[in-house]
Formats: C-alpha cells, structure tokens, sequence
C-alpha cells in the first residue's frame, strides 16, 4: 500500500504538526485541571491521563515497524515523533507525580519507590526510554551504527514496565487495560515470531528495502 | 458518646443551589467535546434529577469543609455503571430508582417489604460524614437519611441474627456496567456488617445528599453509608436486607480476599498490598493547587472514639 508522496518540505511539516496535535491532550489536560474544571481529584486525573497518553504513544512508535512489514506502510518518518512523545509524556506524568501528587515529600516517595513495585515498574519504564530519548538524533545513530538498534529494544522493556505499572495500579482490570495488554501482546508478540514469519519473504523485503533506502533508518 | 456536638457548619457556608448549577453552566457543551476525546476525563455537571428533601441536623458533623456538591455528583465509583470515575454520571440516565422496594428478612420477627415512599416518609437526619475511599482520597459529604437502626428496629432483630448482609441491583438493562463482555465483578454487588456495627447510631441508611434526593450515581434512590469504613463497604441502590447467623459473602473480598476484607476499617497501619493508607487527598473542589495537598488518615477515618471500643480485642491487622 502506497502513502501519497509528500515533498521533503511538506514531510517535515507533517512531522511538526504530529508534535504539535501529540502535545494537545495534555496541555487540554493541564488548562482544564489547573482552572479547576476537573471534577474529582484533578491531580490524580491529570497524572492518569499523563501517563495512558504515554503508552498510547509508545504503542503507536512501536506499531510502525509492523506496519511497515505487514502492510507496506511506511511511517517510519514519523516514528522519532511519536516515540518522543511517549517519553515527554511519561516525564510529565512522573513530574505531576513528584510535585503534584507527592508535593515533593521525599520521605513520601522514598518509600514509594522502595515498597511500591508499580512505581518501580514506573519508574524502570522511565529509566528504560530516557536514553533512547537522548539517542534520538542521527549523529547519535550514526555514532552507535548497529548498537543503536540494540539499544532502541528497549522500548519493549519500557512497553512491558508501563504496562505492568498501569495495570497494577488499578483495583481491577478494566476494558481499556485489557486493551493495552492486547496490543502490548500484539505489538511484542510480532517481534517474536517475525522470524518465522518473514522467512519465506526476505527476497521480497530485500528488494524493497533497496528501493525504500531514500526513508531508511534502522528497523526496530 | 458523644452523639450531640454543635453544628459547626453554618447555613452561610453551604453554597446555594442556584450558584453550583450557574458556576459551570458554560461547561456543558465542553464537558460533552472533551470527555470523548480525553479518555474519560470526569468534568463538572450541572445536570440534577433530585428532588427536595427535608431533613433536620442530626447528629455527628465535622466542621471540615464540605466537598462541593457538584464534585460528590461527579466524581463516583458505582462499576454498575463502569468502572470510570465519570461513568457514573455519565451513564446512569436509564436507571429507574422508582418504583423501588426494600426487602429486609432473615432472622428477624417481622419480615417487611418497604417501598421507598416509606422509607422517606421517616424523619430525615443532615449527617455531615468524611467518606474515606480505598484508593487513598477523601470526601466530607452532608448526607439525609435515617439510622439503619432505625430500620432493624422495625422488623425485630432475632437473638440468632449475628450479621446482615446486603444485596444490591443488577438490572443490565438499565446499568451499563452489567452488560456486555467484560464483566470486572459478579452482580448485583453485595456487603455486609456485623449485628452491632450495624445498629451503631452512625451507620446510616442514605436517601439523599445535600438537602435532596439521591442522584442515580450516588446509589439513588437508598445506599449504605458506615464512615468509620472505606467506602467500597457503602452499598448503593440496596434491594435486599437479610439478617444471618454467619458472616455474608462481600464484593470486594470475594473478588480479591488478599486485598479487600470484610471490615476494611479506615486503618492507616494497615496498607493496601499495593499502596500506601497512611494518608489521603482531601477533595474539596477547585483545581491542581487548591487541594493537592496529602493529609494523614486517622484510625477509623476520625471516628475512634465512637468505634474503637466494638473491635476491642480484635487483632486488626489480621481483621483488615
């Protein structure tokens, strides 16, 4: 399947406005909960919202490599963004946590962090994308050459992590965490049996990995 | 006891009626745009189906500041109607708390059926209750009702009877959180108390809040309320009572027995095996930094002096 060409000029805009349409649910989030229009606990509301946006972005960056593999559609130009998101949005949501919600008692989160495994889980998430936030750029990918996309696997760690700390804060599973968990499944499940998968297409894939070189970057 | 203290809230506190529902009347149309698109975000509603209803002050009140009405009617954990926190509001519309009936049997002398006209026939107390929820945030609600006492007394409680036990409504039809797939408990919801926690003069029967009737998200048209407990023990749109010799099955504790007890008293010292109980949010309305601050839970939420003695050499950390 084919995505109408777009011009170098017209990509890069395109990459700017997902950044911009990515930030909006939170900065919505924060003009509603800051003006008291949040019924409830808006700090808590807020911080949830902080943190499914997160793995909803995660999700999306670690859904284009099957995409691509499955049905030919190439976001890979779009990927940095959407993984960039995830990870602003997983620092805002750790920020509200530390400020807002823990009013920066560190004997509060002291003992969160050492008694709590769905911080742990939180927080190793964190751990886990803060330096493929930080290798995001090409000189870092052409600095690391292969060890970039060894690196880049932990995203799945992170996927993982986020997902069990989600889940583990809830008091019970409800229809959207068992969505997560189905597309954590899907999305993870795919690298596993890729292998067996793609074996009979290589040729195939060869060749239009030739021909795609003009977007390449490494495949996750 | 210390049944009678002075009212310390006065009447010019209490934010009238017309100010709560003007305050966010442009936000009708923003709540319907935003909750679709922001993940079920709970927004203020002006939406009311009360009714009036006369009380007098009871006794127990705390001079803690109300949780503003429109923030109790908003912000509710009723998975009856989904398990988010603005489901409740959201999706209750089809819910017909009228007609409604209460069966209240068992061991008792005088089985009775009462139907809700009955039952707000009864002189309706004001109780002004902190209501402690399980996920470590809390609440101080003006509630109308009666004593569950009040109720017992009528059907003549049997020597036998040690506990009663409560059961809910399943009505998929009319509550979307019974319906469909996933299902996240077994319906209708059921509670239970021990004979003496449930003629304890706090234990109250519910029928309103705020001077009005129950909304259907606050467990119209009668609901449990026991302050001294988390508020998952508050059963709401109750059909059935029935007093029993052995300790009655409850929701919660059936679904996650390590998790959830049957006295879930209020127990700073005892921690959710997942989060900590030691403090709480107050809600009291406004937004990020008008109440973000933690406070510390008290032992029976505050209401030890009343309680304490009904557990006294109960091992509690065994007995959560």
């Amino acid at each position: 399947m084919d995505l109408p060409r777009l011009t170098p000029n017209q990509r890069s805009a395109s990459i700017w406005l997902l950044y911009v349409l990515g930030l909006i649910p939170g900065l919505w989030g924060f003009y509603l909960g800051a003006t008291g229009q949040i019924a409830g606990d808006p700090v808590r509301v807020f911080e949830h919202l902080l943190g499914l946006w997160a793995l909803r972005f995660l999700c999306l960056s670690l859904a284009v490599t099957p995409l691509r593999q499955l049905v030919g559609i190439n976001l890979i130009p779009w990927r940095r963004a959407l993984g960039l998101l995830a990870f602003w949005y997983v620092l805002a949501h750790v920020s509200v946590y530390l400020l807002l919600d823990r009013g920066l008692n560190l004997a509060a989160i002291g003992e969160d962090l050492t008694r709590r495994p769905y911080i742990m889980l939180g927080m190793g998430a964190l751990v886990a994308l803060a330096p493929l936030a930080i290798t995001s750029n090409f000189w870092s990918m052409r600095k690391l050459g292969k060890n970039w996309q060894a690196l880049h696997r932990l995203a799945y760690v992170a996927l993982v992590a986020g997902l069990l700390h989600y889940i583990l804060s809830l008091k019970v599973m409800d229809g959207e965490a068992i969505f997560y968990a189905g597309v954590t499944v899907l999305l993870l499940g795919y690298r596993l049996v890729r292998p067996l998968v793609r074996a009979p297409n290589r040729k195939k894939t060869a060749r239009q990995n030739t021909e795609n070189r003009s977007a390449d970057m490494p495949t996750r | 006891m210390p049944a009678f203290r002075t009212p310390p809230v006065a009447p010019s506190r209490i934010t009238p009626k017309e100010a709560y529902l003007n305050r966010r009347g442009f936000l009708g149309m923003a709540g319907v745009l935003a909750g679709s698109t922001m993940a079920g975000v709970p927004l203020f509603s002006d939406e009311a189906r009360a009714a009036k209803l006369a009380t007098t002050p009871g006794p127990f009140v705390t001079s803690e500041p109300l949780t503003p009405r429109e923030t109790v009617t908003s912000y509710n954990n009723f998975y009856e109607f989904g398990t988010g926190k603005s489901d409740p509001l959201n999706r209750s519309g089809d819910f017909k708390p009228e007609p409604w009936t209460v069966t209240v049997d068992g061991l008792v002398a005088k089985p009775q059926t009462f139907t809700i006209e009955t039952l707000t026939a009864l002189p309706q107390e004001e109780r002004i209750y902190r209501m402690r929820c399980v996920e470590a945030w809390s609440m101080v609600i003006p509630w109308a009702g009666f004593t569950l006492n009040t109720l017992l007394e009528k059907v003549e409680p049997l020597g036998s009877a040690k506990y009663v036990a409560f059961t809910g409504v399943k009505r998929p039809e009319q509550m979307p959180g019974q319906r469909g797939f996933f299902q996240p408990m077994a319906w209708p919801y059921v509670e239970g108390l021990r004979l003496d926690e449930a003629r304890h003069p706090l234990t109250l029967l519910a029928t309103g809040l705020y001077g009005e009737t129950l909304e259907n998200q606050n467990g119209a048209p009668i609901r449990l309320v026991v302050p001294w407990k988390y508020g998952f023990k508050g059963i709401k749109s109750i059909t059935r009572i029935t007093l029993t010799e052995q300790q009655p099955p409850t929701s919660w504790n059936l679904m996650q027995p390590e998790e959830y007890g049957f006295y879930a008293n209020v127990n700073p010292a005892v921690d959710h095996p997942r989060w900590s109980q030691a403090s709480e949010r107050r809600i009291g309305g406004g937004g990020f930094f008008a109440n973000s601050g933690q406070r510390e839970t008290l032992p029976f939420n505050g209401y030890g002096a009343e309680v304490a003695h009904l557990y006294s050499g109960m091992d509690l950390k065994a007995n959560f």
